[in-house]
């Protein structure tokens, strides 16, 4: 393929990746009910009323309270993982971090269903507590992974200098080894939040009545004269899941397809 | 470090509280040190998730009494032989295969020229800037994804208008099998780019130049040196975007009229609460992914990811 070929496709690409996330945020702006296009006539009502919907109001709230649970869930067990692994030699380690993937490797409605058939068949009720439990099993190797990866290119010769130096142990991780893996920990949370906040398929199978964003969405998404709030919540979800890839991505340097997301 | 050795001296210093001692006990014991990391980790993953795993294959043996509409206890294959004797369920878990894997080599054509330029042509800036715009559609909301392509679809929408204009009307995908394809290769393109990127930039230019040195032209060097140095990303890639389509149930309902195996097994799960027959149905992707697992590894995929 020639060079101009080669950036012909490259140029169609992305704009099969752009047009549509262009064409939502359009439609949010658009005055009338009806989502023919082209859009006829732009306002910005719409945002004020999905601002003042009681509903959108209470599935926000909703998915921040899930998106921090299953955030601080990963990040404990995520970072108690990546330490073992890394740093210490033991039976069974490289199965770890395979176990770890498996949640985002099969299919988002396996984990889901799998979760779903265990708390029917233990008979505990579906609560925002089995929510929190489902994100969190597949956001823990997102924090893994951020950890490892600092722990891999970090040196421990500097802990030792520091314990050299007459630093007890509490000492060296508060001063030493918490400062080189803290933004680490930030990115991994953050990326963390972003998969919890826009999880829809293992919020159907471990929610009972509770209404997260995304299920608000898409319960809403057929009613015609719910579609403009629609609209305004759909272009809000995308700046929150994709404004903490931003920043992790600053944070860490990369986010690799491991990293990512059912 | 911020922190000056001597900051820590007087600390050090002070009669040591219980909590350091216990630290300072522990710091001699890997092996506790060890367990106390894991406990909660592989007990999680162990104990919720593999548990889970194991409770959903004890599922799909047991059946739901149509007359009681409970859920009877007691070992049987009759989910399996509805799954397999009902025709409708074989055609449902054929048609999701088949887009799975349409979606899959549709991804890595799309892909492929993406990451080449993203690898090997651009300058590192550029470079950078294209890596984020790859990487804020794979984490932008999915749903939300979907949604927009529903709108862009339906009737009277961008698509329509599109080939109305240009005098082709009729030519829209409308909701069918075709909008399925083409909404899962949107979807999941990123997770294609990525690893074919990281793929391509491992390849040392001096290959390039021994190739080129030995008289191979572009599409020889192409197809002897670039295909087999990324086929282990490109299957890693494969993972990704056959899996999330098998799984799926969001995308057939939103922009499509037929079904796949995840919608049946959403329905009998949510609205006619037979979780023991969901639970067969998916066993289904969970069989599917392990042979495709396998093979991947075969390919050296999981040294890509």
């Amino acid at each position: 393929m020639g060079r101009l070929g080669l950036r012909i496709a490259t140029a169609a690409g992305f704009a099969f990746l752009y047009i549509p996330i262009v064409v939502i945020v359009l439609y949010a702006f658009n005055a009338q009910r009806v989502q023919a296009w082209p859009i006829q006539q732009y306002s910005t009502e719409w945002f004020a009323a999905a601002f003042e919907s009681p509903s959108v109001r209470a599935a926000f709230a909703l998915s921040v309270e899930i998106g921090l649970g299953a955030t601080f869930v990963a990040l404990v067990l995520g970072s108690a993982a990546a330490f073992a692994v890394q740093r210490y030699r033991f039976f069974g380690r490289e199965t770890i971090s395979f176990a770890l993937v498996l949640p985002i490797a099969l299919p988002g409605i396996v984990t889901g269903m799998a979760l779903n058939s265990t708390i029917n068949a233990a008979g505990i009720g579906f609560t925002i507590f089995t929510i929190i439990v489902g994100h969190a099993t597949f956001c823990i190797v997102v924090v893994y992974n951020n950890v490892i990866a600092r722990l891999r290119r970090s040196s421990r010769s500097i802990e030792e200098a520091s314990m050299d130096l007459g630093a007890d142990p509490w000492q060296t991780f508060r001063y030493i080894t918490f400062p080189v893996i803290r933004t680490a920990l930030v990115a991994g949370g953050l990326l963390a939040f972003a998969l919890s906040f826009d999880e829809i398929i293992v919020t159907t199978f471990t929610a009972g009545t509770q209404e997260t964003l995304p299920i608000w969405i898409f319960s809403h998404l057929r009613l015609p004269n719910q579609r403009p709030i629609v609209n305004v919540v759909a272009v809000f979800l995308i700046v929150l899941s994709a404004a903490p890839v931003y920043l992790a991505s600053r944070l860490s340097g990369s986010t690799g397809v491991g990293g990512s997301r059912t | 470090m911020t922190t000056s050795p001597t900051a820590l001296v007087p600390k050090s210093a002070a009669p040591a509280s219980l909590g350091r001692r216990v630290l300072s006990a522990l710091y001699v014991r890997k092996r506790l040190q060890l367990a106390l990391l894991l406990a909660a980790p592989t007990g999680w993953f162990v104990v919720l998730y593999l548990g889970s795993l194991a409770v959903l294959l004890v599922t799909a043996f047991w059946f739901l009494d149509p007359t009681t509409s409970s859920i009877v206890r007691s070992l049987t294959l009759q989910n399996f032989v509805t799954l397999i004797s009902e025709p409708v369920y074989r055609t449902i878990a054929l048609r999701t295969v088949t887009i799975a894997a349409v979606v899959t080599i549709t991804d890595a054509a799309i892909a492929f020229p993406i990451a080449y330029y993203m690898a090997r042509v651009a300058a590192p800036r550029p470079r950078s800037i294209l890596f984020m715009l790859v990487l804020l559609p794979l984490w932008s909301s999915y749903l939300v994804r979907v949604y927009a392509w529903r709108v862009i679809l339906s009737p009277g929408g961008l698509l329509d208008w599109f080939f109305t204009t240009i005098g082709l009307p009729g030519l829209s995908p409308g909701f069918s099998d075709a909008s399925m394809w083409l909404v899962f290769s949107y979807l999941w393109l990123p997770y294609m780019i990525l690893p074919i990127y990281a793929g391509l930039e491992r390849i040392p230019q001096s290959l390039f130049e021994a190739s080129a040195d030995l008289g191979g032209r572009g599409w020889m060097t192409f197809r002897r040196i670039v295909v087999p140095l990324v086929l282990p990303a490109l299957a890693a890639g494969s993972i990704f975007t056959f899996s999330l389509t098998l799984g799926d149930y969001i995308t057939p309902k939103l922009v499509s009229n037929t079904q796949f195996i995840g919608n049946v097994i959403y329905d009998s799960q949510g609205v006619s609460n037979n979780v023991p027959f969901a639970a067969a149905f998916a066993v289904v992707p969970i069989a599917i992914m392990a042979a495709y697992l396998l093979l991947a590894r075969r390919l050296g995929a999981f040294d890509a990811l």
